[in-house]
């Protein structure tokens, strides 16, 4: 059976109640859904709560999907919202560097380039840093472009707009995130 | 420096994530000569992509995600269950208040003029939040910006 015709099969089930259909689904996307709700929130923690927030929140508004429509683009309003309204009531994102950074970040000392490996380890931290002084719109974009290779196509269903409109975005969003940088050196 | 138009800005965007076709290599060269200021924005956006690429979340253990599904379960089963608590509180609580109410009617120690008052204060009560509860719901199922951030 084809990806998609599967996924209208599970969806059609959820939306007669089926749990174990919804599991589906869920650990179809759960990877895709924490990476972008990291994106937005900054911590481990907040990723994993947001993220599965969200899907409960979509299986219970599963009766709304218009179908035709790819779920995970439909999910991803719903976890974007969601981030969006949790990062408004904490007053912006926390970030927790040590839950979120992976192992290329991470000193390694014992490296032969020691010293150019702790020179690109203080820009990343920078940059990590610069990130989370960006809007949160901003710093999802450039996190799904730069850090998950997000393509374009991809980006313009998620923010449900022309792949032209997504470009010019990533380019005022890295500009901005350059003059953060510029800010803090 | 210039006001780039949004078709400049996607050039400089694909430059920047090396997705020019070749005639929009020819275009972003036009645009440089023109406009030489834009080489090192172009040049120091590059280096910037670069960094950001080579930073990478943490991958998360195997069992994360085999926990995963069963902790969106719980909490659809916990909504569940806060609906029931719910329901039932809203129950005891309307209960709770017709007996105060009617022993409260009843008792004959209290004067007549004071039943009517507070009566009166309940009842004014009761429609002041009848009136913002309706007036919120037709709020939000009229507001189509109530998904939108403010």
């Amino acid at each position: 059976m084809q990806n998609d015709e599967q996924e209208a099969e599970w969806i059609r089930r959820c939306r007669e109640g089926d749990k174990e259909a919804f599991g589906f689904l869920v650990k179809k996307y759960m990877k895709q859904a924490y990476y972008a709700a990291l994106g937005f929130v900054g911590s481990h923690e907040d990723a994993l709560d947001a993220s599965q927030e969200a899907f409960v929140k979509a299986f219970r508004a599963i009766g709304t999907f218009e179908s035709g429509r790819r779920f995970y683009t439909w999910y991803y309003q719903i976890l974007r919202n969601h981030c969006l309204n949790m990062l408004r009531r904490r007053n912006g994102a926390t970030l927790s560097l040590s839950s979120i950074v992976g192992e290329t970040d991470e000193l390694q000392s014992n490296e032969p380039h020691a010293e150019a490996q702790m020179q690109l380890n203080e820009t990343r931290k920078s940059v990590w840093e610069a990130l989370w002084r960006l809007s949160p719109e901003d710093r999802s974009l450039i996190v799904a472009r730069d850090m998950l290779d997000t393509p374009y196509a991809t980006l313009a269903e998620l923010m449900e707009c022309p792949i032209g409109t997504v470009m010019s975005r990533l380019y005022h969003a890295r500009k901005r995130l350059r003059t953060q940088l510029e800010r803090a050196s | 420096m210039k006001e780039l138009t949004d078709q400049e800005h996607m050039l400089l965007a694909k430059a920047v994530d090396g997705e020019l076709t070749q005639k929009e290599s020819i275009d972003l060269q036009k645009l440089l000569a023109a406009h030489p200021e834009l080489q090192n924005e172009l040049a120091s956006m590059k280096s910037l992509k670069e960094t950001t690429m080579s930073m990478k979340f943490k991958q998360l253990p195997e069992e994360t995600w085999d926990r995963y599904w069963a902790g969106v379960y719980a909490r659809m089963e916990r909504g569940f269950a806060w609906l029931l608590v719910s329901i039932g509180g809203a129950i005891l609580l309307a209960f709770g208040a017709y007996n105060a109410a009617i022993s409260f009617m009843h008792d004959e120690s209290i004067p007549f003029l004071i039943k009517l008052a507070i009566g009166v204060v309940a009842l004014g009560t009761a429609i002041l939040f009848i009136s913002v509860l309706r007036e919120k719901w037709f709020v939000h199922k009229s507001d189509k910006y109530r998904e939108v951030i403010r």
